[in-house]
């Protein structure tokens, strides 16, 4: 009787780890069903692009043509015979270093003045994030308008204070500054990240600080900075990407210039120059040499980026 | 005074100083939107004329009408509807789907695969777009909406993100009650989860839809065929190499607009909430 019990016990147990081990792998295929319109994305629309464009890049390929290997011809071309190529990465490389501190600045001013309670301020906060939203080529069309040479109200304005009108957007020495300058318009997202971050920050450490008699900027700098430092790393990053990226405000802004990276290709940026040489000249396989190059840089600056935080970022 | 009244005093005036700088900031952030509107509304000689107008003489809205007949605009209005309505539809089911696999099931390797999906937020769009313009070419689906509509309609990390994060927060007892009452995952998905996820879907939903609408490099590369432009697309050939009818090209940028503005003002708190989520639009 006892036996048979027991027998019986021990094949419920069995069964029992059976069904849950059948239930564990019947999960783990759900699972991957669930993710599925993901994998096929991620090898479809990514993984193989990106392997096929590193295989592009060792050939000549026109689209009408196959392909013909031609090794590392594309970069030895690209870093010894084309001045044009260069010229993107000089532009962008000084946007970049320009336009992301200046946007993290200007985010993290309007960040720290709306992180208190002001009449307004909900209007305020939309007024600062609302060009984010707007479509560039619109936004970006306000602005050839806005600086313009003649009459443009920018330089209007100079006038009335009786300073001399600057060709913003039709000098190669200004076509830059001018992209970085516009550049400060669309920190929306920036900023309401930073005021989500001063929002986490508890009151009673800035009440310490106040009674410690520290004055609002010092406090600001040894207590908020570093409080709300993972906050900055996530945007210098999402602002180096997006910055080494940037296609469609230099496109509609130089718009009526010749060429299409400003007066004298004086803002070419790299994306653009990689347009040009991909869709215009349909030189697929030098396009996807310059792609991957700026993926090795896109990806080196992130992990760089990440590696240095280590030892500047305070985590919780 | 005492020391005391003088401390609140500077306090008080360190606020107005606040208040005001923000003033000035945030009427210099407008300042081009209301420039745009108001040039919307001029004659091309009054655009530039120095000194310039501050607020329009006369409103012409007849812009309005000469500028929508400058290029096909509801033509090019359609033609972005059909595709940020289905790029936004999808994008949102199968973000919420691949969400559920990361959040509510338990597989091997789950989030190691998890901080792959994040991490293909660094690969520039540009590493693949040659090679996808070369394979949608060969697929005869250069020149459809095609290739503007499936790489989103498969789901975006950043949504992925979002939704998942937003399950892992929902009470796990509904689910697991109709599970044991015999429900198929799918189910439970589609009846339990999915409805009360309303408001995370709403965000993701909003930032597709936006980003599907704002969307230039896409269409620019993929459609060469006039008839199949974008409004985006059509804006930007709108700028004329030599002549530019700017109140005409200003009151067509804000009929461009309109639709964002309206979704931004009738769901700005939803929009905010969810980038301070997620950290980023998209």
């Amino acid at each position: 009787m006892a036996t048979t019990t027991n027998r019986a016990l021990a094949g419920a147990g069995i069964r029992g780890r059976l069904a849950r081990l059948r239930r564990r792998h019947w999960e783990a295929v759900l699972g991957l069903l669930f993710i599925s319109p993901w994998i096929v994305k991620f090898a479809w629309l990514q993984l193989y692009p990106m392997g096929a464009s590193l295989v592009y890049s060792f050939t000549s390929y026109n689209m009408m043509q196959a392909p013909v290997y031609v090794g590392l011809a594309n970069y030895s071309d690209l870093f010894t015979q084309d001045p044009l190529f260069w010229k993107a990465v000089v532009n962008t490389t000084l946007y970049t270093v320009c336009s992301v501190p200046l946007d993290l600045l200007v985010a993290f001013l309007f960040a720290i003045l709306l992180n208190r309670n002001m009449p307004g301020r909900g209007a305020f906060r939309s007024a600062f994030y609302l060009p984010a939203v707007l479509p560039t080529v619109a936004l970006s069309i306000v602005w050839i308008m806005v600086l313009n040479t003649r009459g443009g109200i920018v330089n209007d304005i100079l006038g009335l204070a009786g300073l001399p009108a600057i060709p913003w957007l039709t000098s190669p020495n200004w076509a830059l500054p001018s992209l970085i300058f516009v550049s400060m318009w669309t920190v929306g997202p920036m900023f309401v990240v930073f005021l989500a971050g001063l929002q986490d920050v508890p009151q009673e450490v800035y009440e310490s600080a106040r009674i410690d008699g520290a004055s609002r900027v010092r406090t600001v700098w040894h207590i908020t900075i570093p409080l709300i430092s993972p906050i900055i790393l996530f945007n210098t990053i999402i602002g180096l990407i997006g910055a080494m990226q940037i296609f469609t405000q230099p496109l509609v802004l130089f718009r009526t210039s010749t060429e299409l990276g400003g007066p004298l290709n004086s803002a070419l940026m790299y994306s653009v120059q990689l347009y040009q040489v991909a869709f215009s000249q349909l030189r697929m396989g030098y396009a996807s040499a310059m792609a991957w190059l700026l993926f090795v840089v896109v990806f080196g600056f992130t992990m760089l980026a990440m590696l240095l935080s280590r030892r500047v970022v305070h985590y919780e | 005074m005492t020391e005391r009244q003088v401390r609140v005093t500077s306090r008080q005036v360190g606020k107005i100083v606040a208040f005001a700088i923000t003033i000035v900031i945030a009427a210099l952030f407008v300042f081009p939107l209301y420039w745009m509107l108001v040039s919307s509304l001029e004659t091309s000689r009054q655009v530039f004329s120095n000194p310039p107008t501050w607020w329009p003489g006369v409103f012409r809205l007849l812009n309005y009408a000469s500028a929508l007949e400058a290029f096909p605009f509801v033509r090019y209005f359609i033609n972005s509807l059909l595709i940020a309505v289905p790029t936004t539809v999808f994008t949102t089911f199968s973000s919420a789907l691949v969400a559920y696999g990361f959040s509510r099931l338990r597989w091997p390797f789950r989030d190691v695969i998890f901080y792959l999906v994040i991490g293909t937020l660094i690969i520039p769009s540009w590493v693949t777009l040659v090679p996808l313009y070369i394979m949608f070419n060969q697929l005869g689906l250069v020149d459809t909406y095609v290739p503007l509509i499936i790489p989103d309609a498969l789901g975006g990390a950043f949504s992925i993100f979002l939704l998942r994060q937003f399950f892992l927060r929902q009470p796990r007892d509904l689910v697991d009650a109709a599970l044991v009452d015999g429900a198929s995952h799918f189910r439970v998905f589609l009846r339990i989860v999915l409805p009360l996820a309303r408001p995370a879907l709403a965000v993701v939903a909003l930032f597709a839809f936006i980003n599907s609408w704002s969307d230039f490099t896409g269409p620019l590369v993929y459609l060469s065929n006039p008839s199949l432009y974008t409004l985006q697309l059509g804006l930007y050939n709108l700028i004329g190499k030599n002549y530019v009818n700017w109140p005409d090209l200003m009151a067509a940028s804000l009929v461009v607009m309109l639709p964002m503005v309206v979704v931004f003002f009738g769901a700005q708190r939803r929009l905010i909430e969810g980038i301070t989520f997620t950290g980023i639009r998209g």
